[in-house]
């Protein structure tokens, strides 16, 4: 077994106690930082398998920023621990062995019918040239429409979250 | 290579590195006082050593024997992780950091830096960002208002920041072609009309530079914006409750993060060791860690001299700032430097 073989079953372990503690935690702020784990752990895996970039993006953009609003929100809300109610332990009961079946039967769906075959260390493209050529040249048209898309989405988020013109400036 | 003579030469230059980067960051706060002093019309530190030298070793074992309390309400685990986080975070990042050419020692060649990835400046990003969460969760588990407060500060201030600091960026990485800091460093070396260094910040890169400076200084929580620590409003922020060697680690990561953005602003617009080489070999061969050395003290002696000058800015100007004025010109200079090179 390879070094970096070890290394990536290491960071896929981390990886999924990681997830299964961010479920057990009941306090928000554990399971964000659970979350932030999760992704860590996904950056070094991209790293192994050779996408340097992406696992860089990976950790701005999930862990440093999209993550940081979450502990900020739940700061700022002083979310405190999570109450068990009556139907929490039917949920326990019922959600568990429901979810594990359903991820195992997606996970064998996927394995059947993907067409590609399988990723070795270090075999995707890394360099950041190589992305851009995908990104702004192989794929242009699928790129620019989810970035119209999620421009429309900031836009809402705007709307959404802005004061009604008609209540503002009549407080005196 | 072998893989153990790797190792054996990465922990070597590890440990060096850490070695002349805390010790840097020990005399940064010894300059900060003497300097900040002289600006106020006082001495500084005088009675330890001559001129005071010998004043960080004082305050260092200060800091080791001081109590270390831990306050009855807190939330202790992240109570604890906190300030390790914010150390770790902040001196990771200094390991992509070139401070030279290659040097050959004992038949093994290796670069001045320990280790060279090709998305280097990327890396300092991602650490950087994931220095938040250090200041964040220590306001946050002190679990007393003005830390909160300054915690809540902390991550809005560093969120907001850090996209007008990345967009600046860009804008080098576009005349350069590449993410690893010796490429960016390597591509500014020579001069125009014989004279003028080709620094990045005399070519194209002058609003980029000023962008990212400003940027920096948020993003370090540094005069003029120290929101989150604003003793006048938050007692100390986010470092209130925290005593002894907690503290000094929190005090430890803001100078490493001061003297990793000086690092940065070097390599990107200043010509990293780029500089007038003369003398014996061998006094070429050292002469560009002192040009690196002295463009670093530059910087951190710009910070020192900011901080002595400027008063602090409001929350909500703080804020407009950033988003208003920053951003927008992030975007213009990056637009602009795009259609320069297109051209």
């Amino acid at each position: 077994m390879s070094f970096h073989l070890i290394l990536f079953l290491a960071f896929g372990a981390v990886c999924v106690g990681g997830a299964v503690n961010l479920l057990a935690q009941r306090h928000p702020i554990n399971s964000a930082l659970s979350l932030i784990t999760v992704m860590a752990a996904l950056a070094g895996e991209y790293l192994l398998l050779g996408a340097e970039f992406v696992a860089a993006v990976q950790v701005i953009v999930y862990a440093g920023a999209i993550m940081v609003l979450f502990v900020f929100v739940i700061m700022l809300l002083n979310a405190g621990e999570e109450e068990g109610t009556k139907g929490s332990r039917v949920a326990l009961l019922l959600g568990v062995p429901g979810m594990l079946t359903a991820s195992v039967l997606m996970a064998w769906v996927v394995l059947q019918h993907s067409g590609t075959e399988s990723v070795g260390i270090g075999a995707l493209p890394g360099p950041p040239r190589n992305i851009a050529q995908l990104l702004f040249h192989d794929f242009l048209l699928p790129f620019e429409v989810t970035s119209v898309l999620i421009l429309i989405a900031i836009m809402g988020a705007v709307v959404l979250a802005s004061k009604p013109e008609s209540t503002t400036g009549k407080v005196d | 290579m072998s893989v153990g003579a790797f190792i054996l030469v990465s922990v070597i230059k590890s440990v060096i590195i850490l070695f002349v980067l805390l010790t840097a960051v020990a005399y940064t706060v010894w300059l900060e006082r003497k300097v900040v002093g002289h600006m106020q019309n006082r001495w500084g530190p005088t009675r330890v050593g001559p001129f005071g030298l010998l004043q960080p070793a004082a305050d260092g074992i200060k800091f080791l024997f001081k109590e270390d309390l831990t306050p009855p309400h807190v939330y202790k685990p992240l109570f604890l992780a906190a300030p390790m986080m914010a150390v770790i975070f902040a001196l990771t990042s200094i390991s992509v950091i070139p401070f030279g050419n290659s040097i050959t020692l004992f038949g093994y060649s290796t670069p001045l830096q320990i280790t060279d990835v090709n998305i280097g400046l990327l890396m300092i990003l991602g650490v950087t960002s994931l220095g938040v969460y250090g200041v964040a969760l220590a306001g946050w588990s002190s679990n007393n208002k003005y830390s909160l407060l300054g915690g809540l500060r902390a991550s809005a201030q560093m969120v907001s920041y850090e996209i007008a600091l990345g967009l600046s960026l860009v804008g080098v990485l576009i005349q350069s072609g590449s993410f690893s800091l010796r490429d960016i460093v390597d591509a500014q070396g020579g001069t125009f009309l014989g004279f003028i260094p080709r620094w990045n910040i005399f070519h194209w890169q002058f609003i980029g530079f000023f962008i990212y400076l400003m940027a920096a200084y948020a993003e370090t929580n540094r005069i003029p914006f120290d929101l989150p620590e604003a003793e006048t409003e938050l007692v100390a922020g986010y470092h209130t409750e925290y005593s002894a060697m907690k503290f000094a680690m929190f005090f430890m990561a803001e100078y490493a993060n001061m003297i990793t953005v000086a690092c940065v602003a070097t390599l990107l617009f200043f010509g990293g060791w780029h500089g007038p080489l003369f003398g014996p070999p061998l006094l070429q061969s050292l002469l560009p860690l002192l040009w690196f050395g002295i463009k670093i003290f530059g910087f951190l002696f710009l910070y020192i001299w900011v901080r002595g000058t400027l008063p602090r800015f409001r929350y909500d100007q703080l804020m407009s700032f950033g988003w208003k004025f920053l951003l927008p010109l992030a975007i213009a200079n990056l637009m602009a430097t795009a259609i320069v090179v297109a051209w």
